[in-house]
């Protein structure tokens, strides 16, 4: 079991280091080979009009003119030791962790990033249980009844889930739940050790409609899980037993049911975690993927970076705790020796 | 046999079924899957109910259990198991019923038991669905002494064991053992040793036989093999086709049976004290008479199943008079100048992963075969699952490299021949594969999968393959018009068929049969070895045909080769390997071997008793 997590553990750290130097790639070497000079990548550093001296200050400051290699190994020092910037005659201080610093918004982008962790985990945890509570109680109530109306337009109403994106769905809610008929405050995100309640109260709207999304893929995915699992031969077993069709559903269709659930769990939970673009964005949340949509359109490239490590990061750690999870989940995915 | 109802129920049956009828609607009408079936069980009585797929008995089992509730299926008559009206009784008592006074062990123990549950939480709930007041620590002890009744090894920790840490007998053995939970007084076992190995199929119907004897339990025992329930019930129902046909004592069914249906089945399963000189002889004999009535018209000759059981026996006795001249005839190929095929000490070794940092070890598949092949000669190939025999028919085919070895094939060694050499060589030698129906490209037609060998060997005209297709469509028993359809549309047996012509399509010199027949009931089982028969009279073909069945392997091989964890234990011809064993193996597989004769085949059960106690086993 100790080999299991080592194992997992070595691969989660050497995809990470992959992902780095692919994300690093993309934002250092393939505008080279798009025929993106020196200046003009440093242009994207510094003001509106830069002048000449300007430019090729902010080269040697940021070693742009450096071999490849040399700035990935400052990009990876920087994460572990810290950085600093030659700022005319001021020193920048980027502090350990330094995941690169924003010379447009002149902050450092990990505490920004720490800053709007925890709307965007809580919008993503919220959601996560929502989705998967209600994806797998309406999926698990269509496979036993498979057929009827509720099994009908529960399936109807996961396609449209399926369908709709949240721009739409989003601000649908917001037009009618919260101006037109007031059953909702307004979105807004209060931290959870101030008020319980208010947090709750804020998130709501956002979780329902992120979770709507999803549970309707999760219903889809119990539903056909379970009619596929109620067909095997160790539920005929458990009927024979003379279980009751409550036993035979929730203890032994539900959990193999679960077990490829749990996989796709980890991949979406950390996939939001990482910025749920589109929910922030729609119901003004500040959180990691608002940042990143600020970047983006100011062309921030420090805080783009920073912010598609960060996701990659919060992909390969729930993989991992699925990876960990799913031993226990699985019995034969357990190691003998 | 649609008579009417059995007589009024004697005294102290648990088990009493009366003209029931089971009935599926589909969109093309109803199905009639049992029509008008009447028996009864004593307590501690034993029933056996034989017939081939689609004969209705699995539906039967099912039906005793009350286990098509929920489903389409329509149920008439009446069903009483030990007080409960199965067909009329409320779901809560059906589930009382359950488990608690019928316990059921099914086919597949490998998909039986629930994998993500430890085997002490399954048998522990068996019991207390029933028994609630019971506590759960005196459940798991009871649980422990119901795995040490049915033979588990160690029962305190194997406890704490999942289903696949088990092998699929000792995986039977636990759902036998979840079975006796409640101590129930019928125990309903459906194919239960299907998926089993001989040795293991032996200790199982043992374990059963002798629980019902020790328990006072009744038995019914269901399969499709009259060999497995001849020597375990006193009573025999063979059903066809919804409806027994047959019943009665198992001695009276099994030797002097009445209805031809159970006459043909009898004369299909394949016998092991039946020598392949014998079986050709009556494969040829048939073969003649069969064609002479085509051609000459003999009135009658196309009442189907009466004429072929009729040439049955007039071929059998043809045989016996056949068999002294051709035991005496030398077989073709027997010690004639150089071998088709020759083996030579070879070996595959696999790594197998494991350990603290992934260090592998090695575990040698097969070891040390030699063995030379004559043209139109057959070497059987008998083993257990595990045994190597599956390994070595690649290594034959190169689809597997040996690691150690040689194999010689027309003189030339392909041991480690690359593949682009190979391939001209690979028309010679073909393959017949186990499963019918996964070894056949389901968005294929027929026509296509046997053609296209041919294209990739190089013909070009469409026609001409089209041609050559449709020929040995018809060589093999099914119509030339069958080229446009798809696998789904054929039965096993007939699929067999169809892969049977694309390895005969490239006219090849050797064909590995891999367990070709293991799949089918057993009058297609017995269609299908005579076609190989016919096929290697007219071709001169040459097989290795593996199987674990040892009656089929004897009929069809001159020569038999006997292997078990990757070694041949025995080599030899073959009715000296099967008359007079030299290793204690051999014998005991032979021991193991299901028979037709009840008492013959409770003899080799007190013989296999013996042989445990002797510490053989």
């Amino acid at each position: 079991m100790l080999t299991y997590i080592l194992r997992r553990l070595g691969a989660g750290l050497l995809l990470l280091a992959v992902v780095t130097m692919v994300t690093f790639a993309i934002f250092y070497v393939v505008p080279r080979w798009a025929g993106r000079t020196t200046e003009q990548l440093a242009t994207m550093y510094v003001g509106r009009a830069p002048t000449p001296e300007a430019i090729q200050a902010t080269i040697t400051r940021l070693g742009l003119d450096q071999p490849i290699a040399v700035q990935f190994w400052e990009f990876v020092r920087g994460i572990f030791l810290g950085a600093q910037y030659q700022f005319g005659r001021d020193t920048i201080e980027c502090s350990a962790p330094c995941f690169g610093y924003s010379f447009q918004t002149y902050q450092e982008v990990f505490p920004e990033i720490v800053a709007r962790l925890p709307v965007t985990a809580s919008l993503a945890l919220g959601a996560g249980i929502i989705w998967l509570v209600g994806g797998i109680a309406v999926g698990v109530v269509s496979a036993v009844w498979k057929g009827s109306v509720f099994d009908r337009l529960a399936m109807a109403v996961a396609l449209a889930g399926v369908s709709l994106p949240i721009f739409f769905t989003g601000l649908l809610t917001l037009a009618f739940l919260v101006h037109a008929w007031g059953l909702f405050t307004t979105p807004r995100y209060v931290p959870f050790t101030e008020d319980p309640f208010g947090w709750a109260q804020g998130l709501i709207l956002p979780w329902l409609t992120l979770a709507f999304l999803h549970a309707a893929m999760y219903a889809r995915q119990t539903r056909a899980g379970m009619l596929e699992t109620l067909n095997e031969d160790y539920i005929r077993t458990a009927r024979a037993k003379g279980l009751s069709e409550y036993k035979v559903v929730l203890k032994h269709a539900l959990r193999p049911t679960l077990t490829p659930i749990v996989t796709i769990f980890g991949l979406d939970l950390g996939l939001v975690l990482g910025g749920a673009v589109l929910t922030e964005q729609v119901f003004s949340l500040n959180g990691i993927g608002r940042y990143a949509v600020q970047a983006i359109t100011q062309s921030d490239l420090p805080v783009i970076l920073g912010v598609t490590l960060f996701g990659a990061f919060f992909i390969v750690i729930c993989n991992l705790i699925v990876d960990l999870v799913y031993p226990l989940i699985d019995p034969r995915v357990r190691i003998h020796n | 046999m649609t008579e009417s109802p059995s007589p009024p129920a004697a005294s102290g049956a648990v088990v009493r079924v009366e003209n029931l009828r089971v009935t599926f609607p589909t969109m093309d009408g109803d199905v009639h899957a049992v029509k008008g079936l009447s028996f009864e069980v004593p307590a501690g009585g034993a029933l056996g109910i034989v017939g081939e797929s689609g004969s209705g008995k699995s539906v039967t089992s099912l039906a005793l259990m009350g286990l098509h509730r929920g489903s389409r299926a329509r149920i008439t008559g009446a069903i009483e198991v030990v007080d409960t009206d199965v067909v009329a009784a409320s779901d809560k008592k059906l589930r009382s019923m359950r488990g608690n006074d019928i316990a059921m062990v099914f086919q597949d123990p490998m998909q039986s038991l629930h994998p993500q549950y430890t085997i002490g939480n399954q048998l522990v709930e068996a019991l207390r669905v029933h028994r609630p007041q019971v506590s759960r620590a005196r459940a798991r002890q009871r649980a422990v002494e119901s795995l040490e009744r049915v033979g588990i090894p160690e029962p305190a920790t194997r406890i704490n064991s999942y289903p696949h840490e088990f092998s699929g007998g000792m995986r039977q053995r636990v759902l036998i053992a979840m079975g006796l939970m409640c101590d129930p007084k019928v125990l309903l076992a459906d194919e239960p040793t299907t998926a089993l190995d001989v040795t293991v199929q032996a200790q199982i119907l043992d374990l059963l036989d002798e629980l019902r004897r020790e328990l006072d339990m009744a038995l019914i025992l269901v399969s499709h093999d009259l060999a497995v329930v001849a020597g375990s019930v006193d009573e025999v129902i063979v059903m066809k086709q919804g409806q027994a046909v047959e019943r009665g004592g198992v001695r009276r069914v099994l030797s002097e049976p009445e209805h031809p249906y159970t006459q043909a089945l009898l004369a299909a399963v394949p016998r092991v004290e039946v020598s392949r000189a014998e079986r050709r002889a009556q494969d040829r004999a048939d073969r003649a008479e069969r064609d002479r009535r085509v051609s000459g018209g003999v009135p009658g000759g196309s009442a189907e199943p009466a004429g072929a059981t009729e040439a049955a026996q007039a071929g059998r006795e043809r045989a016996d008079e056949a068999r002294t001249s051709a035991v005496s005839g030398a077989e073709p190929g027997e010690g004639l100048g150089e071998p088709l095929l020759r083996v030579r000490d070879v070996a595959q070794r696999f790594r197998v992963r494991g350990g603290t940092w992934g260090r592998s070890s090695d575990f040698w598949a097969v070891r040390g075969v030699s063995f030379d092949l004559h043209k139109g000669e057959t070497l059987g190939v008998v083993g257990e699952s595990g045994s190597g025999k599956s390994t070595l028919s690649r290594m034959i085919m190169r689809l597997l490299e040996p690691t150690e070895g040689s194999v010689e094939f027309e003189g030339r060694d392909i041991t480690h021949m690359a593949e682009r050499e190979l391939r001209p060589l690979r028309q010679h030698v073909q393959m017949v594969f186990q499963n019918p129906y996964s070894s056949l490209n389901p968005r294929l037609t027929i026509g296509e999968s046997i053609g296209t060998a041919l294209k990739v060997q190089g013909e070009r005209d469409g026609r001409k393959v089209r041609a050559r297709v449709q020929e040995l469509l018809e060589r093999v028993g099914l119509e030339p018009h069958h080229y446009n359809r798809f696998p789904h549309a054929f039965s096993g047996g007939q699929r067999q068929r169809i892969a049977i012509a694309r390895a005969l399509i490239l006219k090849p010199k050797l064909i590995i049969c891999d367990e070709p027949v293991s799949a089918l009931d057993v009058s297609t089982q017995d269609q299908v070895l005579r076609l190989l028969s016919e096929l290697q009279d007219d071709f001169g073909l040459t097989y290795i045909f593996v199987a674990h069945d040892l009656a089929v392997v004897r009929q069809v091989s001159d020569r038999v080769a006997v292997m078990r964890k990757g070694e041949v234990v025995e080599m030899g011809d073959s009715d000296s390997v099967y008359e007079s064993p030299r290793s204690e193996y051999t014998r005991q597989l032979l021991t193991a071997a299901p028979v037709l004769d009840p008492d013959e085949a409770r003899q080799l059960r007190a013989e296999r008793v013996r042989m445990q106690a002797g510490g053989i086993a």
